[in-house]
């Protein structure tokens, strides 16, 4: 088990033959994912590394059987790439573009609703269930199968994390990207959620940053979970109202702070550690 | 990107939304002049920093003589660390009641968020919260009349008013949905002779979104240092410490700051190269660092999709160009650490594989050097 893909997920690339979807095709193939079809609007018919290429999501779903699509557009077509991917049928839309308008992204969560698909980001690295699929722009070596489910908004900081937990003899059920924009798809919550109800997630792991209030609102759930849960949040250094990075990541008219996220935590029952370093640290003592 | 005011009362205008009479104005006499049409008049500031009344940057004119005294005294002025170079003259309103109308997008419910409150006039942050009136909007149907009529009774507003408060709010989350707005806030919408006027308006539009906008002149905000390094297109942010620091990713960034902050130190900036960049731009990164003039550089790599041989590339040369004239610490582990460890060593710098080591050591080195 792990939770939104796994060797059974039937992947379309949708921005196959561009430069980021293409060298990203080639690293899911690598890791064992079943990417089944790519789309472009300009080389449709023909094989990209043996990947049969379509003009559209839908002819993928109905040639190749897609069911879940991640999307390499430029952020400015992302919005017309996700709804095409929605309203082929595909239940699972991963959208790594950065900088997409926050009002195309709120359009492509409330459609994701109404058609009961998951998007994950924007602006993420995408989800891996190790040892059987990987959707994402994260690198192979770092992950391992096992009992931690990971959920960040970032990615960099997630993959010293997950290294550390692999190092440390603790694998992942699935690490997933949450995104780093203010609206994204799937928040801590949606995903603690899954990870509750997976019986091979053991434990939580989540990394959290300063901005909005998606770990104050995760709080309130996982007072109710059954799963211990570890969390660092990044940001403790960063000054009021400035973006640190990610378009979500900004303090703004005192909602956002560090503080805030790490009582709402404490008071759930979270282990909130200070440095990313104490993390495997601290899962490894609560699985005992 | 914020609007001056000004341009956000413009795009308030254009949307059917009334405002009062205003000029921009660059000179004394430009400001003299603008008094003899709109009188008297209110000579305010244009910069992007709230409290500007109190901070002196909002005078009143009774007629062109005085406007022209009072612009003197405005422009060129120093207001929280901006020049002032615009003032806009805007005709006096006389104000019997002051409300707040905003929106803005909730990121929990993923929807955008109307808020409204009869007592305005102040930061909404002040205003208890039994008087702000908070309703959703479904972003792929649009405020409907009846949610911006509910909204007004909500306030408490009854007649006339009301009905000019609904109609407001309507076209405010037009303003919101065309403009491609994070926030438009109208904060006091006053009660005037009768007539409901925005007195002062706040529009941020999505960076994100300026390319479905390219009418609006661009407003540049931050540092010179920052606006240099946006221009390289990389995420910079000047902090007040003596460690400059560079990292890939802005979760990382964020992280390597909190480390050195951990032990200490003073981070001197935020910097994320990227997380997959390649040597030319993290090169023009260490290039920036180094110009900074810090008593520390503090470089902390996961190489993921990045290379750490790109970096421990782009580190040498910077070297032998520019130079990098204080103590450095590298942090490289990751995709080809081994040859990235192995380029460095050639030129006698010893990397570190744990963060946690190389950030104290960072916070010594600085320290020493202080």
């Amino acid at each position: 088990m792990a939770i939104i893909i796994d060797q059974d997920t039937r992947v379309v690339v949708q921005g196959m033959t561009g430069n980021q979807g293409s060298f990203h095709t080639g690293q899911m193939v690598k890791y064992g994912t079943n990417v089944v079809a790519g789309t472009s609007p300009t080389k449709a018919g023909q094989d990209h590394e043996g990947i049969p290429v379509f003009a559209s999501v839908r002819e993928a779903v109905l040639e190749r059987g897609a069911n879940a699509s991640i999307v390499f557009v430029p952020a400015a077509f992302a919005k017309d790439a996700a709804f095409e991917a929605i309203d082929a049928g595909c239940k699972v839309v991963v959208m790594i573009p950065e900088h997409i308008p926050v009002q195309d992204s709120i359009l492509i969560v409330e459609y994701a609703r109404f058609r009961g698909a998951k998007v994950v980001g924007p602006n993420t690295y995408g989800l891996i269930s190790p040892g059987k699929a990987k959707m994402g722009i994260m690198p192979n070596h770092i992950y391992a199968p096992g009992p931690v489910g990971l959920v960040a908004r970032s990615g960099t900081l997630s993959y010293e994390i997950a290294a550390a937990l692999t190092d440390a003899g603790l694998g992942q059920s699935t690490a997933i990207g949450m995104g780093g924009d203010p609206v994204v798809g799937q928040v801590f919550n949606d995903v603690l959620h899954q990870f509750e109800k997976d019986p091979e997630t053991k434990a939580c792991v989540l990394v959290g940053e300063i901005g909005g209030s998606a770990e104050e609102e995760a709080a309130e759930f996982i007072k109710t979970m059954s799963k211990p849960v570890v969390a660092y949040l990044a940001g403790r250094a960063a000054p009021p109202g400035k973006r640190m990075g990610h378009a979500g990541a900004i303090i703004e008219r005192g909602r956002g702070t560090l503080e805030s996220k790490r009582k709402a935590l404490e008071a759930a029952g979270v282990t909130v550690v200070e440095m990313p370093w104490e993390v495997a640290p601290a899962v490894k003592k609560l699985l005992g | 990107m914020k609007l001056y005011e000004y341009l956000a009362k413009g795009r308030l205008k254009a949307h059917g939304i009334p405002v009062p009479p205003g000029v921009l104005c660059r000179t004394p006499d430009e400001v003299a002049k603008a008094l003899e049409e709109i009188c008297p008049a209110a000579v305010k500031a244009q910069v992007l920093v709230g409290g500007r009344g109190r901070a002196g940057g909002i005078k009143f004119a009774q007629d062109p003589e005085e406007g022209r005294k009072v612009a003197s005294e405005i422009l060129g002025m120093n207001l929280k660390g901006y020049t002032v170079e615009q003032v806009y003259v805007e005709g006096k309103i006389d104000v019997e009641r002051e409300f707040y109308v905003s929106v803005t997008v909730d990121r929990n419910a993923r929807k955008p968020l109307v808020m409204a409150s009869s007592h305005g006039g102040v930061e909404i942050e002040d205003v208890e919260d039994k008087y702000i009136v908070r309703r959703h909007v479904d972003e792929a149907f649009g405020m409907q009349g009846y949610l911006a009529r509910d909204i007004a009774a909500e306030m408490g507003l009854e007649g006339d008013v009301a009905k000019q408060v609904a109609v407001i709010l309507q076209k405010l989350y037009e303003v919101f949905r065309t403009e491609d707005a994070e926030l438009v806030e109208i904060n006091p919408l006053v009660v005037s002779g009768g007539k409901v006027i925005a007195a002062d308006a706040r529009l941020n539009i999505d960076d994100a979104a300026l390319f479905r906008h390219k009418d609006l002149p661009s407003v540049a905000e931050g540092t010179e240092l920052e606006l240099k390094v946006k221009e390289i297109g990389l995420a910079f942010v000047q902090l007040d410490g003596d460690i400059a620091v560079m990292a890939n990713g802005a979760g990382m960034a964020m992280a390597t700051l909190d480390a050195l902050q951990h032990f200490g130190g003073k981070p001197a900036n935020f910097l994320d190269a990227g997380g997959g960049a390649s040597v030319e731009p993290t090169a023009q990164a260490m290039g920036v660092l180094v110009s900074m003039q810090p008593k520390a550089i503090f470089v902390n790599i996961f190489g993921g999709i990045t290379r750490c041989d790109d970096v421990a590339n782009a580190i040498v040369q910077v070297k032998n160009t520019q130079g990098i004239p204080v103590p450095l610490v590298v942090r490289l582990v990751g995709t080809n650490e081994q040859q990235g460890v192995e380029i460095l060593r050639r030129e006698g710098i010893e990397a570190f594989r744990e963060m946690s080591e190389a950030a104290r050591k960072a916070v010594e080195l600085a320290g020493e050097v202080r």
